[in-house]
């Protein structure tokens, strides 16, 4: 009786090393290196972005005293442009387009995703037919072909972009949202809410969807990731948000014509969009992993191999007393 | 189920998802305020307006227009094109077989690179192979397609001069001047697709490395390569087959983009035209196409699969 106690005692005592589902999330992403740091630099390039021009004031669109493609100086530090702007502030205002494009289309999508997803899987019958059919036809239309025609009918105003990128990058929200419906909608707590007179709507927004947030938020992430490059490709066509106002993309169709001259107009907004896209990516890949209940974290592999050895060495010897 | 029920079912599956894709398709197009009347310019005559609105059909409800052209359709004829007055089918015609050129080789240099990349990094997992590895697939993943096209431009055709920067050389090149001008190309189109295959096949061979037949295979004495390369791969390269269905659509995608670059006369090309010259029931009949090639491919994908791997027609 006495051993059976200490057993238990000894259990809940080297579990305690494990972390645990009920740390902040957070908390949870310093588990995970790359994510975390990723995170972090995230929150910096956005803080530059959005904060920078209040220190650097130069005018994105007025003409500099240099005129163009000036060389890199202490009042133009990445020099002029084609036309002899401030490269400068126009990475700065660039980058916030971008990048509010890139969430705006994310969050966008999300809505349109969660909505198709959790109506396929919450009504089935027809209902499910439908829209899972017009899920896959959707996923099969290869998205440039898909963004090119609703660019060319709805115009490219930003928010005809963003519109139209989010139509072309929800499906893979609706497919994660309608596996999480099907897989939750079974639950005792569900009937219960049912049971308790709640609305199918309440149960849906209440009960169902919150469970389906740590796999969104992974695919949310990635999504940010593909819309920004989306966004900068189709600017590089020209059918994207149209100069005077700048994007990362754009700006390297601008560039463009100049290469030879300049090369530096094409490297440094190409740069910009890479490293924000490998950060996004970088931490989606990792809150994946850290959704993954076989994932142990790398600072805390070796703790838990030594606490699975006296766990197993205290169980021998409670196991030999017996 | 057996065989033939499956290829039917899923035959009949591809069908209706084609039909979806042109009811999308023509439907978005005609939301265009004015629908694709506002092509039309207006230094023209009012007559002549009204000539070419009844050519088109656009004096009609948008559903009428729709079953008239899905019944051309049908037999092949997908109207003509608004700039040039071709046929639509033959200006496809001329530039599909550009697009499917460069399809497959990307999808047969990123099956194989890709296949290999992803073994040996799963073998040696842990190791700064893998690691190397790693950082190269989310490199690939991050790098916009364009920006790498005109970086390679910039190295090889500019500062280095040992590859053309655009144009496919087809007219008067013999077989090896042809391969310069698809290297590039190449290159860049597989950064849309290898990464997810390394990726994909990694995660596949670590799986099955964990199975306990592998265990049972090491314990009754075999070699590790023969555990590894043997039983192992085979099982693991399975589960790739069905990966080639999403990256296809991904692939025709990238094409766009690359072909804007190279300057490649492909159906990306084709459709970034058509687009820009509002050239309708050219983007409609390029986008069906399209998108009906990425069908019947996940439709040879699936049958591939199942004849592979029997267990997937019950599921």
């Amino acid at each position: 009786m006495k051993d059976s106690q200490n057993a238990k005692k000894l259990d809940t005592q080297n579990t305690m090393d494990i972390p645990t589902r009920k740390e902040g999330w957070l908390q949870r992403l310093k588990h995970h290196r790359p994510a975390y740091v990723s995170f972090i630099l995230l929150i910096v390039i956005h803080a530059v972005v959005f904060l920078g021009p209040l220190v650097w004031r130069a005018d994105p669109e007025a003409l500099t005293m240099e005129g163009p493609q000036a060389a890199w100086s202490a009042m133009h530090p990445f020099g002029t442009d084609d036309i002899g702007r401030d490269v400068l502030s126009r990475l700065l205002k660039g980058g916030q387009v971008t990048l509010t494009v890139g969430l705006a289309a994310m969050l966008f999508s999300l809505t349109v995703g969660t909505i198709i997803g959790s109506a396929a899987g919450f009504f089935r019958g027809a209902v499910d037919a439908v829209l899972m059919r017009l899920t896959e036809a959707m996923m099969s239309i290869p998205n440039f072909f898909f963004v090119l025609v609703g660019l060319t009918v709805l115009g490219n105003t930003p928010f005809m972009v963003v519109l139209v990128i989010a139509l072309s990058s929800w499906m893979e929200i609706a497919r994660v949202i309608y596996g999480e419906t099907l897989k939750w909608k079974e639950h005792e707590f569900v009937e219960a809410a049912h049971a308790a007179g709640a609305s199918n709507l309440r149960v849906l927004a209440r009960h169902i969807l919150p469970q389906a947030i740590p796999s969104v938020v992974v695919v949310g992430t990635l999504t940010i990731a593909w819309s920004i490059l989306t966004e900068s490709a189709i600017s590089y066509l020209g059918m994207g948000i149209q100069p005077p106002m700048p994007t990362w993309g754009n700006m390297l169709q601008d560039a463009q014509q100049y290469i030879w001259t300049s090369p530096m107009l094409g490297i440094l907004p190409g740069i910009a969009i890479m490293i924000v896209v490998l950060l996004y990516n970088l931490l989606g890949d990792g809150l994946r992993d850290l959704l993954d209940p076989r994932y142990v974290p790398r600072r805390r592999r070796n703790a838990k191999r030594i606490t699975n050895f006296f766990k197993k060495k205290a169980q021998g010897v409670i196991n030999n007393v017996h | 189920m057996n065989n033939s029920r499956f290829i039917l079912s899923r035959l009949w599956q591809s069908i209706i998802l084609v039909f979806i894709v042109t009811v999308i398709t023509f439907f978005l197009i005609n939301m265009a305020p004015g629908g694709p009347a506002s092509i039309m310019r207006m230094d023209t005559t009012q007559e002549a307006r009204d000539a070419l609105t009844v050519r088109l059909g656009l004096d009609k409800p948008v559903p009428v227009r729709y079953a008239l052209w899905l019944g051309s359709a049908i037999t092949g004829d997908l109207g003509e094109s608004l700039a040039t007055g071709q046929p639509v089918i033959q200006r496809i015609g001329e530039r599909l077989p550009y697009t499917i050129e460069l399809a497959i080789l990307t999808l047969i240099v990123s099956v194989l690179l890709g296949g290999v990349l992803g073994i040996l990094s799963a073998i040696r997992r842990g190791t700064w192979f893998d690691h190397g590895v790693n950082l190269f697939t989310v490199l690939g993943l991050s790098v916009p397609v364009f920006w790498l096209g005109i970086m390679l431009i910039l190295l090889f055709s500019v500062e280095l001069g040992w590859l053309p920067s655009s144009g496919t050389g087809k007219a008067n090149a013999t077989f090896f001047q042809h391969i310069r001008y698809v290297i590039m190309p190449v290159f860049v189109l597989s950064t849309t697709t290898l990464p997810t295959l390394v990726r994909f096949t990694r995660s596949s061979m670590l799986e099955v490395l964990s199975q306990s037949f592998v265990r049972t295979a090491r314990a009754s004495g075999l070699k590790e390569s023969v555990v590894v390369y043997w039983h192992a791969l085979r099982n693991a390269l399975i589960p790739v087959i069905s990966i080639i269905g999403v990256l296809i659509p991904r692939l025709l995608s990238g094409a766009v983009i690359t072909e804007a670059v190279f300057g490649w006369p492909g159906m990306g090309r084709l459709v970034l035209e058509a687009a820009q010259g509002r050239d309708y029931p050219l983007v409609m009949g390029v986008t069906v196409v399209t998108t009906g090639i990425v069908v019947v491919s996940n439709f040879l994908v699936d049958i591939a699969y199942s004849w592979v791997d029997p267990r997937i027609r019950n599921r």
